[in-house]
């Protein structure tokens, strides 16, 4: 049922966010927010997650960085678990390069803080749009999954569907003051696309006029690159490759692995540290991946039961 | 920056408050250059640098002297260029004394003014004459080098006498006691390594990893850059820790080349140029300074500004001068009445912002234009400013939204403790709606010097209007209706050049303005012509422009700094990006990236360099230096101006041509950076019995009151450090972040940031509330418990600092978020030189829990003052009598200083007024 | 194509277009198939700089109708190239903030309201107020009878956030008032 090809097409574009290089700035958070005039989603409070205060991705938030703060130990454990990820023989890690270079790790620094700016995945196996019964989630040229908020009826399926808890439905009246506006200083709009789903849309709109998403284009140190997912995800071999040649084992990419439960995904990231630790899932899977097998199941299981009662048909013990 | 092998970044948050510079940073990085954050916290730039080193806030002059104490002492200072283009080799008048002699002061200290006469400071001369011979210098506080954070032009605006390098005794074998160079390894001896440890908490290893990081990555084929922001000048030594890190700087030779420097890193966008062409009250467009009362003829005026018998570009001051005078008093500004010198008005002491809040206090000013600023929120000691606004007749308030500063007479915290009655306060308030950046076309100079120019994009809303247009208005409204006066003292306003060509909504064109900055010929076949550089200005009234410096920027008549070229890769340079004052060049002293002989120092790092076959200077960039000086040339002792700049005095616009290991003036707290803790610091001095900065300039008023130090009784009431600090998400005192949804949700509370062991210490929870105290407010705060704060261990004792991020307030109409102001905790105490105020160093205690509403807060205050004892001579003496052997004991300064009178609130005394 | 035409119904373009399980191309509404960036129907781009902090970033500035609809990083800026941080970022919502004052407040003393007033009002009572202070507290000589020419009366604090040209008509205008005491946040 589900059409592997249909995001491997050349020409699938993508995010490659190297999260070694992030400086926390959130410019990727407001420039998504301006761009496409997402209302503000706060509490208006401090939210006890060190400079996060966006917590997570959703309906208003489709760019999120992650603040974790690491003493010694958790550093030299995620050192550890990255070069066993090495000698399991990672897709793309263990190069040439990295074995003419000393790899005695540098000095284990006391603290580290580590930033990591999420986004939505844009699976090559969607939950989101395997699921929509309206249509309203399809698969765009540029392999991206983007969301029709004038088909969206606001179902909701999707939700469920997202492996990652990206895709939401927008709300409304929550949250004063509300952000948007008619472009005009001194007032204020309603909130649109209000009751339907809503999440990143790797700025559709911009790409379909040839520009780069705004996030992308506006990230100060290049953390966040877009671009040709092929070209991408071998650039962050090759930066993995790179950082552990510094010895710094604990970098490893998430997202790349054509054979995961998702299938890989169009975003990819270079962590340095367990995907949990930024709260990503370990190991995400698609619900409809079990749909083939399931149908195979079901079939048999129909093909059983009808043959059991044309069994007990003939078999059964006549009446009378 | 790309361009260095090692980059020091202190003093400064340079990812957090200037993320999109960082991207250079980044770059460097990613070229191998290594990333070193020295930070009282590990922050965001520390994140992504290759080592955050921690350092108790305040005492970064122990560290850099330290490192010029292992530089000099292990041989690594860079010869040629040290011998070249500093002023090592130049002799110290014999009568210089130094803290090593004077137990922790220079020569020249007067104890009853808190002053120093610089005149045992200066060079000795050939000619046996001292320089301090030379007429009265225009001293005194706030009279130094008005660059504080701006840094990169030495421009020396007290006096240019004896400075020519022919007259300079010299010793270049550098052994004569007196040389600069000795007596500079004398001074900085006592910073060891292990002063580093007890006073700054690094260890010794973190110590010699960055003095291995600058010297490796220093010399002929490496440099290394530094960078630095507010964390270095809002102290009370601030310009001294600027100094001490360009010492650094010219010993490893790294000043004036690719990849090297000290890079200031400003806050607002247009601060330089706000600096350039001055809303200060000291200078004149240019760095002129403004007349004092003592320079009563334009003659008094320029010998106090340079000699036209000195060397380099001052020399020409007189023609400055005289085209600013012409380009604001047209034909009014005569020969014979020296070009309407008398226009000026004249300055009798520091007016800076704080002194002008004391002012308001007392009930001298009736009326304040608040431009774009929230000193209610932004300034040190919120409330002083508040207080001060409700003393007013009237207030302007311009701004975009409705800051603290327009609503505080209705909803400041003075308000909410029951201090002031708003049916008390008789201060008129006009709230007059600004124009954002992109309704009105003008100039930004941004960090570099670079002036940008923005193109309007559409009119303002509303009753919204520009500052150009709304000071042209008042202008036009003032002159009309004085048109008609008698009164001489109307002259200066009605004789004003206002006349600017109007756009179609009746609004002055700016870009006429910028012309008239500029300057243009007045007379001759050019008449109306740009002035293409300020070396075609004249004394003789023919050419006239406001600010010399910019002179250049509308050439040919073409606004330069509108040039955007379409960008192709990235030229670190571009040449043809805007323009960059002075005469466009992007690194100034350049000069000096060619050796002696006028050859790349290595071909790595080759920039400027002289072509001996065309017989000019040539290279990447704009030469800052004549463009056909040969290397050899050594004019002789007649020549003047810029022809007597020799072939080495790559530092132009320094009188004697060089790079100042030692600053034989200009300075008014010390020749040579010596370090003193705080006005209020935990920690004693251990680097000279002086605890505070001899000549620190305080305010001693009973509502500005500071906490005791070191183990002065009452210390352990107030026994934290706090700093104040940015945050990325916001801009200053929030005006233009906290009305923004968008930023304010991403920090949406005012936090204070602390480490687990002072958590634990007092028993705050994580993300708890915490109130905290000096001895002039109480606020409270979120606590964000974190590893990134780490408490240090100086002189033995365990120091403790807290966080403070200052961008919230309370009041204010429409704010998103709001929050207690940090800056509501720090008092008024002043770096002698700029008269900025120390906000990155205060004392308070901390304990759990929301503050007090109503009047119980002022009263908790008070409660912490009298358990300290807290007074108005408190921290205020300014040299300490107590502790010091040397002979200035001067006990009856204690009688002196009983009430509230400092000698430094002098400025305003003369003509009476209310008090 | 005619607006409802049954051609252009999603089904008919699942069974005739390759998207056969209708995740594509064959689900697309109009509005999504006419998507264009909003920048794209801008009136006019303007190059402007950040208004932030003191780095210079280039901004492009997209107006349509007279107001602004999006303001980007200006690729061609050789210090920024094109990147801003949040605060430049959300420049667009610094012009059109729902929290913006466009209009003039005048507080009368001891009142406890703003009320509102008239611009060319505003600047005529302000230019009144500045004539009469600065008469006020004129300082013609000092004590030696030296020349002093200045006024105590009027204060002013900005300038670091403001443009060169504006700086130079405050400095100019002040200065011939006789007013010094004219600070900025640089002393800040």
């Amino acid at each position: 049922m589900i059409n592997l090809e249909e995001s491997f097409q050349p020409g699938r574009k993508g995010f490659f966010t190297d999260t070694s290089i992030c400086i926390g700035c959130k410019a990727c958070e407001v420039a998504c927010k301006e761009w496409n005039r997402n209302p503000a989603d706060s509490t208006w409070q401090l939210s006890d997650s060190s400079y996060d205060n966006t917590t997570h991705l959703g309906a208003d938030t489709w760019r999120h960085v992650a603040f974790v703060e690491q003493g010694r130990e958790r550093i030299e454990q995620a050192r550890q678990s990255g070069r066993q990820l090495v000698n399991l023989g990672m897709p793309g890690v263990r190069t040439e390069a990295a074995t003419n270079v000393d790899v005695t790790p540098p000095d284990t620094p006391d603290f580290r803080w580590l930033m990591a700016s999420d986004v939505c995945k844009h699976c090559t196996h969607a939950g989101c749009l395997d699921v929509c019964p309206t249509g309203a989630l399809f698969r765009s040229e540029f392999g991206t999954v983007v969301v029709q908020a004038d088909v969206c009826n606001g179902c909701g399926t999707c939700v469920a569907g997202c492996p990652f808890g990206v895709i939401e439905r927008r709300k409304d009246g929550l949250v004063e003051p509300k952000t948007n506006r008619d472009f005009t200083a001194g007032e204020q709009a309603p909130t649109p696309h209000v009751g339907v789903a809503q999440k990143c849309t790797l700025c559709y709109d911009r790409l379909v006029d040839g520009l780069e998403p705004a996030c992308a284009k506006t990230c100060p140190t290049t953390s966040i690159k877009f671009g040709e997912h092929a070209d991408l995800t071998e650039q962050a071999r090759e930066r993995v490759r790179q950082l552990h040649a510094q010895g710094l084992t604990e970098a490893r990419l998430y997202g790349a692995n054509p054979n995961s439960g998702v299938g890989g995904t169009g975003s990819v990231f270079l962590l340095l540290d367990e995907p949990e630790v930024y709260g990503l899932p370990p190991d995400p899977r698609v619900p409809t991946a079990d749909l083939p097998h399931m149908f195979d199941r079901a079939s048999l299981a129909a093909v059983g039961m009808i043959a059991g009662v044309v069994l007990a048909f003939f078999t059964g013990r006549r009446r009378r | 920056m790309a361009n260095a092998d090692c980059i020091v970044i202190q003093g400064s948050n340079m990812a957090e408050c200037h993320p999109v510079g960082f991207q250079w940073v980044s770059e460097a990085k990613a070229r191998g250059a290594r990333i070193i954050h020295v930070d009282p916290r590990f922050t965001r730039t520390s994140a992504v640098a290759d080592k955050h080193i921690s350092i108790r806030v305040g005492s970064d002059i122990v560290l850099l002297g330290a490192l010029i104490n292992h530089v000099l002492s292990n041989e690594k200072w860079f010869r040629e260029y040290v011998l070249a283009f500093t002023n090592a080799s130049a002799l110290v008048n014999e009568d210089f004394r130094d803290t090593e002699d004077l137990d922790g002061l220079f020569s020249g200290y007067d104890p009853a003014t808190g002053r120093y006469d610089n005149a045992s400071w200066s060079y000795r001369l050939k000619s046996g004459d001292d320089e301090s011979t030379a007429n009265e210098p225009q001293q005194g506080p706030g009279m130094g080098d008005q660059f504080g954070a701006a840094g990169p032009v030495a421009v020396d605006g007290t006096r240019g006498d004896g400075l020519c390098r022919d007259e300079i005794e010299t010793d270049e074998t550098l052994q004569h006691p007196f040389t600069v160079f000795q007596i500079l390894k004398r001074h900085f001896a006592r910073y060891t390594p292990d002063l580093v440890q007890q006073m700054c908490g690094i260890s010794e290893a973190d110590f010699d990893y960055l003095a291995r990081s600058i010297t490796e990555n220093s010399g002929r084929d490496r440099t290394t850059c530094f960078a630095y922001a507010v964390g270095w000048t809002q102290h009370t030594m601030g310009a001294q820790f600027i100094r001490t890190a360009a010492i650094l700087q010219l010993l490893l030779g790294n000043m004036g080349r690719p990849g090297g420097g000290i890079m200031a890193l400003r806050g607002h966008a247009s601060i330089q140029g706000s600096t350039d062409i001055p809303t200060l009250f000291n200078l004149l467009p240019g760095y002129l300074p403004m007349p004092m009362v003592t320079a009563g003829t334009l003659t008094d005026y320029l010998d106090g500004i340079a000699s036209p018998a000195q060397k380099g570009y001052w020399a020409n001051a007189e023609a400055y001068v005289v085209n600013l005078l012409k380009a604001w008093w047209g034909d009014a500004a005569t020969a014979d009445n020296d070009w309407a010198y008398d226009y000026l008005p004249r300055l009798t002491g520091p007016h800076g912002t704080y002194q002008t809040v004391a002012a308001m206090l007392d009930g001298t000013v009736d009326g304040y234009f608040v431009l774009g600023q929230n000193p209610a929120v932004g300034s040190a000691h919120g409330r002083l400013q508040r207080l001060g606004m409700a003393k007013l007749k009237w207030l302007v308030v311009r701004d975009l939204a409705l800051i603290e500063s327009a609503t505080w007479w209705k909803d400041g915290p003075e308000i909410q403790s029951g201090e002031l009655r708003t049916e008390d306060i008789e201060t008129e308030v006009f709230f007059m709606p600004a124009a954002t950046h992109v309704e009105k076309a003008g100039t930004f100079t941004q960090t570099q010097r670079m002036v940008q120019w923005r193109h309007q994009a559409l009119q303002p809303p509303g009753d919204a209007q520009s500052e150009l247009d709304f000071f042209y208005e008042l202008g036009l409204r003032i002159r009309e209706k004085l048109a008609g006066s008698d009164d001489p003292r109307d002259r200066p306003l009605l004789d004003l050049t206002w006349n600017y060509p109007l756009d179609e909504h009746g609004n002055p064109d700016s870009a006429a303005v910028l012309q008239e900055i500029n300057g243009r010929f007045r007379t001759g076949d050019k008449a109306g012509q740009p002035l293409s550089s300020y070396a075609e200005m004249r004394t003789d009234g023919s050419t006239e422009g406001g600010c010399w410096i910019y002179t250049g920027i509308y050439a040919g008549g073409v606004n330069q700094a509108a040039r955007r070229p379409a960008r192709t890769g990235h030229d670190p340079v571009n040449p043809d990006w805007a323009w960059v004052w002075p005469a466009d060049r992007r690194l100034l002293y350049n000069r000096a990236s060619a050796d002696a002989e006028g050859r790349p120092w290595s071909e790595r790092k080759r920039y400027v360099w002289w072509d001996s076959e065309q017989g000019r200077w040539t290279g990447d960039d704009v030469p800052d230096f004549p463009a056909t000086l040969a290397p050899d040339a050594r004019p002789g002792p007649e020549a003047t101006g810029p022809a007597a700049l020799s072939g080495l005095d790559a530092f132009i616009m320094q009188a004697d041509g060089k790079g100042w290991l030692y600053a034989p003036r200009g300075l008014v707290d010390g020749p040579l950076p010596a370090h003193y803790e705080a006005q209020e610091s935990p920690v004693r001095n251990t680097v000279y019995d002086q605890q505070r900065s001899p000549a620190r300039v305080t305010l001693a008023r009973p509502d500005n009151l500071s906490a005791p130090s070191d183990d002065d009784p009452g210390a352990n009431v107030y026994p934290y450090m706090f700093t104040t600090y940015r945050l990325t998400e916001h801009h200053t005192a929030g005006g233009m972040s906290r009305w923004l949804p968008y930023l304010s949700e991403l920090q949406p509370e005012m936090f204070c940031e602390i480490s687990p062991e002072l958590a634990a210490e007092v028993g705050i929870e994580p993300y708890g509330w915490a109130t905290l105290i000096s001895p002039r407010a109480a606020i409270e705060a979120k606590c964000l418990v974190t590893d990134r704060m780490r408490p240090l261990v100086v002189n033995g004792r365990t120091v403790h600092q807290i966080g403070l991020p200052y961008h919230w307030g309370v009041g204010g109409e429409q704010a998103v978020v709001s929050g207690d102001s940090a800056n509501d905790l720090l008092g008024v105490v002043m770096d002698p030189n700029v008269l900025i105020q120390e906000s990155k160093v205060g004392s308070c205690a901390i304990v759990a829990g929301r503050r007090p509403r109503g009047r119980a807060r002022l009263e908790l205050v008070a409660e912490y003052r009298r358990r300290a004892g807290v007074t108005v001579d408190t921290g205020m003496r300014p040299i300490d009598v107590e502790r010091g052997e040397h002979a200035m004991r001067q006990d009856r300064l204690e009688a002196e200083r009983v009430n509230a009178d400092d000698p430094w609130v002098v400025p305003d005394d003369e003509q009476g007024g209310e008090r | 194509m005619a607006r409802f035409s049954p051609l252009n119904w999603p089904v008919v373009r699942q069974l005739t277009t390759p998207d056969r399980f209708g995740r594509g191309e064959a689900v697309t509404s109009r509005q999504t198939r006419d998507l264009k960036p909003r920048t794209a129907t801008a009136d006019r781009v303007v190059q402007s700089v950040c208004p932030y902090c003191a780095v210079g970033c280039g901004q492009l500035v997209y107006v349509k109708d007279d107001k602004v609809i999006d303001i980007e990083g200006d690729p061609d800026s050789p210090i920024s190239r094109g990147r801003l941080c949040p605060k430049g970022s959300a420049s667009e919502q610094l012009v059109n903030a729902p929290g913006r004052q466009t209009q003039i407040k005048y507080r009368a003393p001891y009142s406890t309201e703003w009320q509102s007033l008239s611009r060319d009002k505003a600047i005529d009572m302000i230019a009144e107020r500045f004539i009469e202070s600065r008469r006020r507290w004129w300082q013609d000589t000092d004590e030696h009878g030296r020349p002093l020419r200045r006024t105590m009366g009027i204060a002013s604090l900005g300038g670091a956030t403001l443009d060169n040209e504006e700086n130079y008509l405050i400095k100019k205008l002040f200065t011939a008032a006789g007013a010094i005491q004219i600070e900025n946040q640089a002393r800040i």
